[in-house]
């Protein structure tokens, strides 16, 4: 990756082709995603019209239209923007604090020891809704994030290098551990198999609120970590030089990529694809500045997933596809379009 | 170039002949040379274990000719063939990871990031999921089905996969980011479909494209040792004829141009070997993922050079992928794909490699 981050301060800033965030941009974002969730509330096997939607949302009157969508819509299109926003988020700071334009957030062992912690809580537990499903993959998330923070740190801190290939290998370690107890046992596969597509469907708002704790810690850290991050890319050295310790800045960074992570993977399964993708679209709109790019990919990540959630329930009505399907079949293609069209911003 | 580590001075020596003058990278010849006595002592282990035992000088004897006619059968008929496509598959997936992140400039760069490994895998799966639910499950287990139409189809589904990427990419040259997230968003586009399979498909189909999927060494013989030893036999001079060139490219397009490396062809030679090693081993014993990944940077943190060595990776490669198959047929009790077994050596290695290398890093 060239150092083609920041231009020094007397050259003009950045390549005419390279936008730059702005509040009008936030705020667009933003409506585009309350009406992107107003859709969600109204398409599904039974579609209701947008009046009655707004309706019931503001008289609950237990009606068949209330019931379906304060029941079933409300709670998973709510899930669906926060995985998203979480996941956009966490991508963004990853990719950030890596330097590496390659890493996702789930390289942090995070959606391996989800999976591996859920596929034990089948295989010996038995366990089989959604709330144990969330529990279980918060503690392995927690686990195998303090195992690859452990052996990716130097004495000072986390060392990007270091942190990506240790995520890495103790990601590869617990899938195939994984693989080892679903290949062993054909009930566990069969349960497993829908969860690790990635789905935000027959979710209630338990699983919400469990892992909203962490999402708020999440995105605290996260914010907190936005300017810092635009210092740390001109390099550890410089940014000490500046006044920053950089591997004091790098943990809070990585531990806000864990949290968010671990909360969405416990709600949705591993949703790959949004960590990955979204800080790349974000970059290119909002140009190479964290503090705008943060929230950029938090907004879109969250419309990204809705819409997902909308288009799987519509293709193959009255059944669906999960989200985590819709979003790379689709969105692969727009992304590689995306990239082919235009100068994406470099990290 | 800041993913890759910094490190000490490499242990080389210049050589020269008249005019013409190498650098001798002589810890990267040490590891190479380490590496194959292992290998030796692994394939020698893996030939004579297993639920017939031969003692080790005897297998040397079979190999040379002598031997009872059945030790003779048991080696050369049974144990032989799948060892080599160990060893062969072990080589060019070393080397295919090697090449790509040397490419990329990026360790995270393997095969399995550009989509080849997921284009094959849907390939793959396709085929075993699509016959199974048409009714021709049962003759997919032994029959004709998956000895042509499965390595046919994951061979046919990673390069295509490769071929595409290439063209999507191109716009005037090739520019290294721009294939890789082009890659990336074809490898997810690919493996949704895969889910998408797996999902629909009979629980069966599912449990056994899920044993294709983990990459098995299990019943492999010379129909998929000969493809993987021509491809390896041609494309490995490619590799070892762009790597001088490579060594600029880790400088960076602009100066690597200005050093006076032909970049297109450095880029595209570098990109066929790459992918047409990746997708003969897919073809051969399904993903054995992390083989890629972990090989090249095992081989880099123990040369201490500047990009993955070739030849390094290529043997520590045979030795990690043999290792498995011993492990996989002699130490565990049940059956187990390869593919897992690769992972659960070569994590902890690379593991402990990092936490050796971290301690001494006072920051």
């Amino acid at each position: 990756m060239t150092a083609t981050v920041s231009a020094p301060a007397s050259a003009p800033p950045g390549p005419p082709d390279v936008r730059r965030g702005t509040l009008r941009g936030i705020v667009g974002l933003a409506l585009l995603l309350a009406f992107a969730a107003l859709l969600s509330l109204a398409i599904g096997s039974r579609s209701i019209p947008l009046t009655t939607v707004v309706d019931v949302l503001l008289r609950p009157d237990g009606s068949d239209a209330s019931t379906i969508v304060h029941g079933l819509r409300i709670p998973r299109t709510v899930l669906a923007i926060a995985v998203g926003v979480s996941l956009g988020v966490a991508g963004a700071l990853m990719q950030g604090h890596t330097r590496n334009p390659l890493a996702d957030p789930g390289l942090l062992g995070v959606e391996a020891g989800a999976a591996f912690a859920v596929v034990i809580g089948i295989f010996v537990f038995g366990v089989t809704d959604l709330t144990g499903y969330a529990w279980f993959s918060l503690v392995g998330a927690g686990v195998a994030a303090a195992a690859v923070f452990a052996i990716g740190s130097t004495r000072g801190g986390p060392d990007p290098v270091s942190l990506v290939l240790a995520g890495a290998a103790v990601s590869a370690l617990l899938l195939a551990l994984t693989q080892a107890v679903v290949l062993r046992d054909v009930d566990t596969l069969d349960a497993y198999r829908f969860w690790a597509v990635g789905s935000v469907s027959g979710r209630d708002t338990d699983v919400f609120w469990q892992v909203l704790p962490f999402i708020a810690v999440g995105l605290g850290l996260a914010a907190t970590s936005a300017s810092t991050l635009n210092l740390l890319q001109l390099g550890d050295d410089v940014a000490a030089s500046l006044g920053l310790r950089p591997m004091r800045h790098r943990m809070i960074g990585v531990l806000g990529v864990m949290m968010l992570t671990g909360a969405a993977t416990a709600a949705c399964g591993p949703v790959g694809f949004v960590g990955l993708v979204v800080p790349h679209v974000a970059r290119f709109l909002a140009g190479v500045d964290y503090r705008w790019v943060i929230p950029y990919s938090g907004l879109v990540g969250g419309l990204l997933v809705v819409l997902a959630d909308i288009i799987g329930r519509v293709v193959v009505r009255p059944a669906e596809l999960q989200v985590g399907i819709v979003m790379a079949l689709i969105g692969g293609p727009v992304f590689i379009v995306l990239v082919r069209r235009n100068r994406m911003v470099r990290i | 170039m800041s993913v890759l580590p910094h490190v000490s001075p490499t242990l080389a020596a210049p050589l020269r002949v008249g005019r013409a003058s190498w650098l001798v990278p002589l810890r990267a010849g040490l590891v190479a040379i380490g590496g194959l006595g292992m290998l030796a002592v692994l394939v020698a282990l893996d030939l004579s274990l297993g639920d017939f035992a031969i003692p080790v000088g005897d297998v040397v004897r079979t190999l040379l000719g002598g031997g009872d006619p059945g030790q003779r059968f048991i080696v050369m008929e049974l144990r032989l063939p799948q060892t080599l496509v160990a060893i062969l598959v072990g080589a060019a997936l070393g080397l295919s990871g090697a090449l790509t992140q040397t490419f990329a400039r990026n360790p995270l760069a393997s095969p399995d990031i550009l989509g080849v490994t997921q284009g094959a895998a849907l390939g793959a799966v396709g085929v075993i999921v699509l016959a199974g639910g048409s009714g021709y499950g049962a003759g997919l287990v032994g029959g004709t089905l998956q000895q042509v139409g499965l390595p046919i189809a994951a061979f046919v589904g990673g390069l295509g996969t490769a071929t595409l990427l290439y063209l999507l990419s191109w716009r005037r040259g090739i520019d290294g980011q721009r294939l890789v997230l082009i890659g990336i968003g074809l490898s997810f586009a690919l493996a949704a479909g895969t889910s998408y399979l797996l999902t629909h498909a009979r629980i069966q189909d599912a449990a056994s494209a899920q044993v294709w999927l983990n990459g098995s060494l299990n019943a492999r013989g010379w129909e998929q040792a000969t493809p993987l030893l021509w491809t390896l036999l041609v494309l490995v001079p490619v590799a070892l004829l762009v790597a001088r060139s490579l060594n600029a490219l880790q400088l960076g397009d602009d100066s690597a141009r200005g050093l006076g490396v032909r970049l297109q062809v450095t880029q595209l030679l570098t990109l066929v070997a790459a992918v047409g090693l990746a997708s003969v081993s897919v073809a051969a014993v399904g993903p054995l993922a992390f083989v890629a990944f972990v090989v090249p940077q095992v081989a880099l943190r123990l040369t201490a050079g500047s990009r993955p060595p070739m030849l390094a990776s290529m043997t520590l490669g045979a030795c990690l992928v043999v290792g498995a198959d011993l492990v996989t047929r002699v130490v565990i009790p049940f059956a187990l794909p390869a593919g897992l077994v690769t992972a659960a050596i070569g994590a902890p290695y690379l593991i402990w490699l990092l936490l050796r290398t971290n301690r001494k890093v006072s920051a």
